[in-house]
C-alpha cells in the first residue's frame, strides 16, 4: 500500500483537474526535479552531464514535439529531422546577424521559424492522412535537407558546409561555444525543457488538447461538435514544429557545437519517431521514457561489456544496437502500442492496490 | 403520442424545414424530393425500413452531405452549402447509428469536448492553464458534471470510452451532444442494440431533455413502441421517398406504411 490515494478527497474541480491529482505523483515529480536540478549538476560526472543528460533532455523535447502531432493529433510526420534543422539554421542565422542579442532568445525565436515552415508543410493534412500525409512530410524532409546542403547562405558560405556555433555569453558567462562550461549548458537545456514540458502538459489537458485528440480519434465527430479541422491540425503542426525547432537549435548550440547538414536527415526523423512509439503515443511522460530508452540504451550497450571484461567490438555493438531497438519497436507495436507510458501506468496501478491482487 | 404538449406543438413555430431535397450517390438515389418540417419543441421521429434514407437525411441536415436539389431552412434562414462545424455553430448536435465517440479519451473528456464551441480562452491562457483558462475550465466542468449526473454515468467518468459496454457508450455520446446545448438534437437509432431496461432509461433521458431543456429532437428509431411513446409526429421514408407524415397513430394506420414494412413489392 505504498501508492495510495485513499482519503485524498478532491475538494474542488480545480484540484480534481490538476495534472497530478495524486499526492504520491507530486512527490515523485518533486524528487525527479530535485535530482535533475541539484543532484546531477553537483555530483554528476562530466560524462553523465555532457554525453547523457544534455542530449537526453534535448531528444525528450523533440519527442514531446512529435508526440503533440502524432500521438495527440494523430498526424504521422516523417519531417521532424528537417523541422529541427530549420530551428538550428534559423538560430545560426539569427545570431550571425544579431550577435548582441541573448542567445536563449534566439534559440526560442528559432522555434517560430520552424513553426511557420511546419504550418506550410502541414497544409496538405486537410486532404490527406495516414500513410499519404507521412509521404508528404517526407517530401518536406528531403526538400529542407536539400536546402541545408545546397544553399550556402544557410551555413554562411563556410567551406566545410557545416555550421559552427560561435561563443555567446549571458551576463558575462559563456553559454555556447568551446569556452562554455557543460554545467551552464545543462542548466540552460534543463530550464527550457522543464518550462516547455509544463506548457505542453497544460495544453494537452485543456480545450486544445481535447480538440487534438478528438481530431485524432474521429475527425467526423470532431467536426460535428464544431471543431474546424484545418485550423486544429495546423495548430498542431505549428506547436509541434516549434518544439522540434527549439530542440534542433539546442542540439547544435548546446550539444554538438557544430553540425553538418546530414545531422538533420531522415534518420533523425525516424530516431525521434521511434522514441515516441516506444515511449507511448499520446503521453508526455512517455516521451521521456522513449528518449531514455532509445538514446541511453546504446550507450549502456557500448560501455557495460568492456567494464565487465567482455571484449566486444564497436561494430558489433552497433549491430546489436540496431537489432535490439528494431526488436523493441516490433514488440511494442504488437504487444503494447501505448508504449512504456502504459507499462508505467499499469505498474502504478499494481502498487496502488498492493498487497491485494485486485 | 404525448398528449399534454401535443396541441401547442402542432401549432408551433417551424425550427427546421426540408423542402424537396434529393440526394444521390452516383447512380443510387438515397433521397428523392423529400419535404417535411420540424417544429420548435417537438420530438419528431423519422422511420422507415433499412436503406430508406433516414441516416442520409440527418447527414443532409447537419451538413455532412450536400443535397443535389432542395432547400433547407433552419431558424428561418435558408442555407446554401454548409459544413458540419457550421451546423454545430448554429445549434445542431447529433449522435450516430454506430457510436462515434473519441475512443482514446475518457467519458468525461468526451463530454467536455462537446463544450469546445462554448470555450473561448485563447492559446496564451491555455498554455498557462491558470487564471481565466482555469476559471473557464471549472465553469464548464460544472455543466458537464450536471450532464453526467443526469445520465447517471458518474462511475465511468474516468474510463476510456473504448472500454465501456455499448449501452454506456451510447449514453456518453448523448452526453457529448447535450454538452453542446443544442437547439436541435438529431439522434440516429439511440436505442439500437439495447435491452429493454436500457431502452427505457434512454427513452426517459430523451423525454427529460425535451421537457426540461426544451430541446427539439429528431429521432430515427426502428422500435415502433418507442416511436409511439416518444414522438409527437412521425415522417416515414421508404426507398428515399416520403410515404407518410403525421401523428404516430395516423401513420400506423396508413396503408402505404403497412405495405412498406410488410415488404409489399413496388
Ligand atoms: N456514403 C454513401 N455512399 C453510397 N451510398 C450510400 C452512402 N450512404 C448511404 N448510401 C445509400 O443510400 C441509401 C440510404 O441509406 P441510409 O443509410 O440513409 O439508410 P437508413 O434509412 O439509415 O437505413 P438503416 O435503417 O439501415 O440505417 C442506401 O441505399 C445506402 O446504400
Ligand atoms: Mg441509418
Amino acid at each position: 500500500m505504498l501508492y495510495r490515494e485513499a482519503g485524498q478527497f478532491k475538494s474542488s474541480y480545480t484540484a480534481d483537474m490538476a495534472v497530478f491529482p495524486i499526492l504520491q505523483d507530486r512527490i515523485g515529480l518533486g524528487i525527479v526535479l530535485f535530482i535533475a536540478v541539484v543532484i546531477i549538476p553537483y555530483f554528476g560526472s562530466s560524462f553523465l552531464i555532457q554525453a547523457i543528460m544534455i542530449p537526453f533532455l534535448i531528444f525528450s523535447l523533440a519527442s514531446i514535439g512529435l508526440n503533440l502531432l502524432t500521438g495527440y493529433t494523430g498526424l504521422l510526420s516523417l519531417g521532424t529531422g528537417a523541422f529541427m534543422g530549420v530551428g538550428a539554421y534559423a538560430c545560426y542565422k539569427l545570431t550571425t546577424y544579431f550577435p548582441g542579442v541573448n542567445i536563449i532568445v534566439w534559440i526560442l525565436a528559432s522555434g517560430f521559424f520552424s513553426a511557420a515552415v511546419g504550418v506550410v508543410f502541414g497544409l496538405p493534412s486537410l486532404r490527406i492522412k495516414g500513410f499519404y500525409l507521412a509521404v508528404a512530410t517526407l517530401a518536406a524532409q528531403f526538400f529542407l535537407s536539400w536546402c541545408f546542403i545546397r544553399q550556402p547562405w544557410f551555413y554562411n558560405y563556410n567551406t566545410s558546409g557545416a555550421i559552427e556555433v560561435p561563443t555567446r555569453a549571458l551576463f558575462g558567462i559563456p553559454v555556447t561555444g568551446a569556452t562554455s562550461s557543460f554545467t551552464t549548458r545543462y542548466f540552460v537545456v534543463l530550464g527550457i525543457v522543464i518550462v516547455m514540458t509544463w506548457l505542453a502538459s497544460n495544453l494537452v489537458h485543456g480545450r486544445i488538447g481535447r480538440m487534438w485528440m478528438a481530431v485524432r480519434d474521429m475527425d467526423l465527430a470532431a467536426e460535428l461538435i464544431g471543431i474546424r479541422l484545418l485550423q486544429t491540425k495546423l495548430l498542431a503542426f505549428a506547436i509541434s514544429s516549434f518544439y522540434s525547432g527549439v530542440a534542433g537549435a539546442l542540439l547544435v548550440f548546446m550539444w554538438y557545437g557544430s553540425a553538418e547538414p546530414s545531422v538533420f536527415d531522415v534518420n533523425l526523423s525516424f530516431f525521434i519517431l521511434f522514441m515516441v512509439i516506444i515511449g507511448g503515443l499520446g503521453s508526455l511522460t512517455g516521451s521521456f521514457f522513449g528518449a531514455a530508452l532509445i538514446f541511453i540504451l546504446p550507450i549502456v550497450l557500448r560501455y557495460i561489456p568492456p567494464k565487465l571484461g567482455i571484449p566486444i567490438q564497436s561494430a558489433t555493438v552497433d549491430h546489436i544496437q540496431y537489432m535490439v531497438i528494431g526488436a523493441l519497436i516490433v514488440i511494442f507495436l504488437i504487444a503494447e502500442p501505448a508504449g512504456l507510458a502504459r507499462l508505467w501506468q499499469i505498474g502504478k496501478q499494481k502498487l496502488r492496490v498492493w498487497p491485494f491482487p485486485y | 403520442m404525448r398528449a399534454p404538449d401535443g396541441p401547442d406543438v402542432m401549432a408551433g413555430e417551424v425550427l427546421l424545414s426540408v423542402a424537396n431535397v434529393s440526394l444521390s450517390f452516383g447512380g443510387v438515389k438515397a433521397i428523392s424530393g423529400v419535404s417535411f418540417d420540424i417544429r420548435k419543441g417537438e420530438i419528431r421521429a423519422i422511420i422507415g425500413p433499412n436503406g430508406a434514407g433516414k441516416t442520409s437525411m440527418l447527414n443532409v441536415i447537419n451538413g455532412f452531405y450536400q443535397p443535389q436539389e432542395g432547400v433547407i431552412t433552419f431558424k428561418g434562414k435558408a442555407r446554401a452549402k454548409m459544413r458540419p462545424h457550421d451546423a454545430a455553430d448554429g445549434g445542431i448536435a447529433r449522435t450516430f447509428q454506430n457510436v462515434a465517440l473519441f475512443r482514446g479519451m475518457t467519458a468525461l473528456d468526451n463530454i467536455m469536448a462537446g463544450r469546445t464551441l462554448k470555450m473561448h480562452k485563447n492559446l496564451f491562457w491555455q498554455l498557462l492553464r491558470h487564471g481565466p483558462a482555469m476559471v473557464e475550465e471549472v465553469e464548464h466542468r460544472h455543466r458537464v458534471e450536471e450532464i453526467i449526473d443526469f445520465l447517471k454515468i458518474q462511475e465511468i467518468r474516468r474510463t476510456p470510452v473504448a472500454r465501456l459496454p455499448y449501452g454506456l457508450q451510447k449514453r456518453v455520446e448523448l452526453g457529448r451532444a447535450l454538452a453542446m446545448e443544442p437547439d436541435l438534437l438529431l439522434l440516429d437509432e439511440p436505442m439500437a442494440g439495447m435491452n429493454i431496461e436500457e431502452k427505457e432509461d434512454m427513452s426517459r433521458f430523451i423525454l427529460d431533455v425535451n421537457e426540461h431543456y426544451g430541446t427539439t429532437i429528431a429521432l430515427i428509431e426502428h422500435d415502433m413502441g418507442v416511436v409511439m411513446d416518444l414522438s409527437d409526429r412521425v415522417v416515414v421514408l421508404d426507398h428515399g421517398i416520403k410515404i407518410a407524415d403525421g401523428t404516430p397513430a395516423e401513420v400506423m394506420k396508413n396503408q402505404a406504411v403497412i405495405d412498406a414494412y410488410l415488404g409489399v413489392a413496388h
